[in-house]
Parts: structure tokens; sequence; C-alpha cells
């Protein structure tokens, strides 16, 4: 099996301060791409299949169908779980190029290991590096960043379970890897406009430090065959 | 006019990455350039939509070799598959692939109407491509274009099969392979290699042949030390 732990320290700024980050992977040996995604204490693992063999009823003639499953780590997948599929199904369809594969499907699962705060985006990581790792063909990569606002209006990014429940508003942003664009965004709580745009500005500048790390693992991946 | 892509050949990388040569004069662009796996061309650039190290071929021959472990059926490649079912006048069989693929009875050396071809639901073959594009579906056939074998048709009894990832598979495949040569010192073997990942190997006795299978998983992640650390390991431990 592949082994690349590796982690990457990011230097704390005042602004965009990001907890240490580990990616494996190529980790499970079934499915086609595979990846486990670590940030601070969050972790999560994912797994793709295919292009495969599509059910009738769910083909689209001109594109992969794209399922995603979030399984949580106890107890069965609720509502919460149903939304945030939706949101890492929809960026990944964003991304990928599934009109090269048209007529079969793509799954991807995300199995919770541990919820630390920033779920969402370490979902989104994972999912990323699961899908490169299976070489989808994709027309750029995306990472997801969460920024809190403390009640004082300070913007904590990838806060941790703790700064979650204290916190005022809370935003998620999937973010592309060539125009820095918000691929999408899902929000709680209460803030301002302002507030909102300096949230995304935050998460673009956090994005680079996190496509950074993307290309570190995968080169440290392929090392042995350069 | 591939200064930009030439300094990245053996580096990694990642979708999303573009290569432009939108800047060039007009008149310098006469050269032609050849995509393959990996890449795509729009416009004046070049994009880059899956991760792995850029290989270039002279004189102008540019894709990505990635590792992955899906087959997609591509015109031409030789694959390993396993017949599924008879529907009428062909088989399908199992490539691997999203869709299965159809082979025609009459796609054989020697078979006519009246004439066909031995093969059962499970068999193993080793066909061709002349069918494979993301509209359609695959079709293998187990002759060349003079009409001859050439190698593919149905598999004998014996012999294992394994999965192993496309990128080993190209390693085996290379001309002059490091790999194969290390495995041919150790003792007589035969291997079919699939572009589908599929590897089928047979030697004398069963265990030889389990041995030939280990060791050609096991190469998956190794450096060339320290492949043939383990093959002179091998190579000593049996006589």
């Amino acid at each position: 099996m592949h082994n690349a732990r590796n982690a990457m320290e990011v230097e704390s700024s005042s602004t965009c301060a990001l907890r240490e980050f580990g990616c494996e992977q190529s980790l499970l040996s079934r499915p086609d791409g595979s990846s486990s995604f670590i940030q601070g204490d969050t972790s999560v693992l994912a797994g793709v299949y295919g292009p495969a063999d599509v059910k009738v009823s769910k083909e689209i003639h001109d594109r992969a169908t794209l399922e995603v499953l979030i399984q949580p780590k106890v107890g069965m997948s609720g509502v919460r779980e149903r939304a945030q599929e939706q949101c890492v199904r929809e960026t990944c369809e964003a991304a990928l190029l599934s009109s090269l594969h048209p007529r079969s499907s793509l799954s991807l699962v995300l199995q919770i290991i541990h919820d630390d705060g920033s779920l969402l985006s370490c979902c989104l990581n994972a999912a990323c590096m699961a899908l490169m790792d299976a070489g989808l063909p994709m027309g750029c990569l995306f990472c997801g960043v969460t920024c809190a606002i403390d009640r004082d209006g300070r913007i904590v990014t990838d806060p941790t379970m703790q700064q979650e429940k204290e916190s005022r508003a809370l935003m998620t942003f999937a973010i592309d890897s060539t125009e820095r664009k918000v691929l999408m965004s899902t929000t709680k709580g209460s803030f301002s406009v302002n507030e909102l745009q300096q949230c995304i500005a935050v998460s673009q500048r956090a994005s680079e430090k996190i496509f950074q790390f993307y290309r570190d693992s995968v080169r440290r991946r392929y090392s042995k065959t350069l | 006019m591939f200064d930009s892509f030439k300094h990245k050949v053996g580096e990694v990388v990642l979708p999303g990455d573009v290569f432009s040569f939108a800047s060039l004069a007009p008149d310098s662009r006469v050269e032609k350039l050849i995509c393959g796996p990996g890449l795509r061309r729009n416009g004046d650039e070049v994009l880059v939509c899956k991760s792995g190290v850029l290989r270039h071929k002279p004189p102008n021959l540019f894709w990505v070799d990635s590792q992955q472990r899906r087959y997609v059926p591509a015109k031409g490649e030789s694959v390993i598959g396993i017949v599924t079912t008879k529907v009428g006048d062909t088989f399908k069989v199992d490539v691997g692939g999203s869709e299965q693929a159809s082979l025609s009875y009459l796609a054989f050396e020697g078979a006519t109407k009246r004439n066909r071809p031995n093969v059962q639901v499970g068999d193993l073959v080793y066909a061709q491509f002349i069918i494979a594009n993301k509209d359609m579906e695959p079709e293998l056939v187990c002759i060349d274009s003079c009409g001859r074998a050439n190698g593919m048709g149905v598999f004998g009894t014996d012999g294992l099969l394994f999965r192993v990832s496309l990128g080993l598979v190209r390693r085996l495949l290379v001309p002059q392979s490091e790999i194969v040569k290390d495995l041919e010192r150790l003792f007589p073997f035969e291997m079919v290699v699939g572009m589908n990942g599929r590897v089928w190997v047979r030697a004398r006795t069963t265990q030889q042949t389990l041995i030939v299978a280990n060791l050609l998983e096991s190469c998956e992640n190794m450096t060339a030390e320290q492949r043939k650390a383990l093959f002179l390991r091998v190579a000593g431990g049996c006589p």
C-alpha cells in the first residue's frame, strides 16, 4: 500500500491561521481512488468508485452521474448529512469534467472519522484528493475553507468545535484553484455584507496554502516514479 | 514553442495547470503538438486534467503519466477480458471499464459461421479494442487486420489472474522493461499483461506462479534499488 502520510505546519498569521493538516492518498485497496484528510483533530476518509456501470433510472445521456454519501461516525445519516452531501456533490460537479464519461456512475463515499469543527471543509478537501487519486478528469481543483466570526467580530479560519460553538456566524466556502472563485458557500448565523466579503477574501488567501499543500503531497506520492 | 512545456517534463502537474502559447508570435506556432492522456487543448492553451508526471516523447507528443486503477477503454489497446454472457452472435466481455465490451464470435482466427470458436462463459480472452469511444459500446476483436490471431484469443488452463495499477502495467510494457528483465532471471514463466491492469502469470509450478504474482504486486511502490534487493533475496531463497 502506498504510504505518503505527511503533515505540513502552517505558520500562524493573524488572519488566516489553519490547523496542521495531513493527507494520505491510495490508502484503500478496493476503491478506484481514496484519500484521508486530517485538519487538526477533524479527520475524514474518502473513497471514489468509477466511472462504473450505472442504473438505467439514474443514467444521464451526456455526462456522468455523481453520487455522494456521507457516513457519520455513529448512527445513521440524517438531514444534516444530506445537506452536506448536496454541498459536496455540487462542488464536485463544478470541478469534474463529467461529460468525458457519459452514461457512467461516479460514487464518492466520505466516512467521518472524527469531527472537531470545520467538518464540511475537511470533507471537501478529502473529496478533492480522492477524485484526483482516482484520475478522473477535472477542469480545476477545489478546496474547502471554514470561517467563524466570534462575538468580537474577529474572523477565525478553520475553527475547532469549541470555536464553532462560541461563534456568531459560521461560513464554509469551496474555492477553485484556477481563478480562486467561490464554487459553493453555506452559511449559518447573522453577519453583515462587509463581513461576508472579508471572509471570502480570507478564505481565498487560506486556499493558496491548501493548494500548495495539495501539490506537495501529490509530488511526494509520485516521488518514487519521477 | 515547447519551451514552456519542456522544462516541466518529468515534474508533477495537477488538474487546473495551464500552459499558454498565446504570447508567441503567430508564425512560430506552426509546430504541431499532440496531447496524450491527461491533457486537453483549448485554443492557445493546453490544460492539465489529471494529476501525475508530465512526460514527453520526441518530437511533439506530451502526456500525463498517472497512477490510476480504473481502466478507460482506448482504441487499439490490448486487454485481458472475462467472458460474462453469450448474447446471440456476440460475447459480452468484462474489461474493467464502465461498460462491458462486445466480442463477435467471428472475430477469432479461423472462425466461420460453421466453425464457431470454443468460448465458454468465465473464460479469459486476450483481445484488442477496435471501437472504443465514450459514446459507443466498446468492441473487441481477437484477430489483427490480416485475420491472424497474433497472440490473441482464449487462454489455456492453469495460470493466475490478478490486478495491478495501470501505472505498473505501463512500466511492465515498456520495451526492455527493467522489472521484466529482473523477473526473467529468477525462473522461466509465461506472462500476459493487459492494458486494463490485469496480469496473467503461469510458471512451472503453482508455487513459482505465486512467487511471480507476489513480486509483481510488491513492485508497485518500490524504487529500483529496493526491487533489486528483494529479487536478490528471492533468488537466494529458491533453488
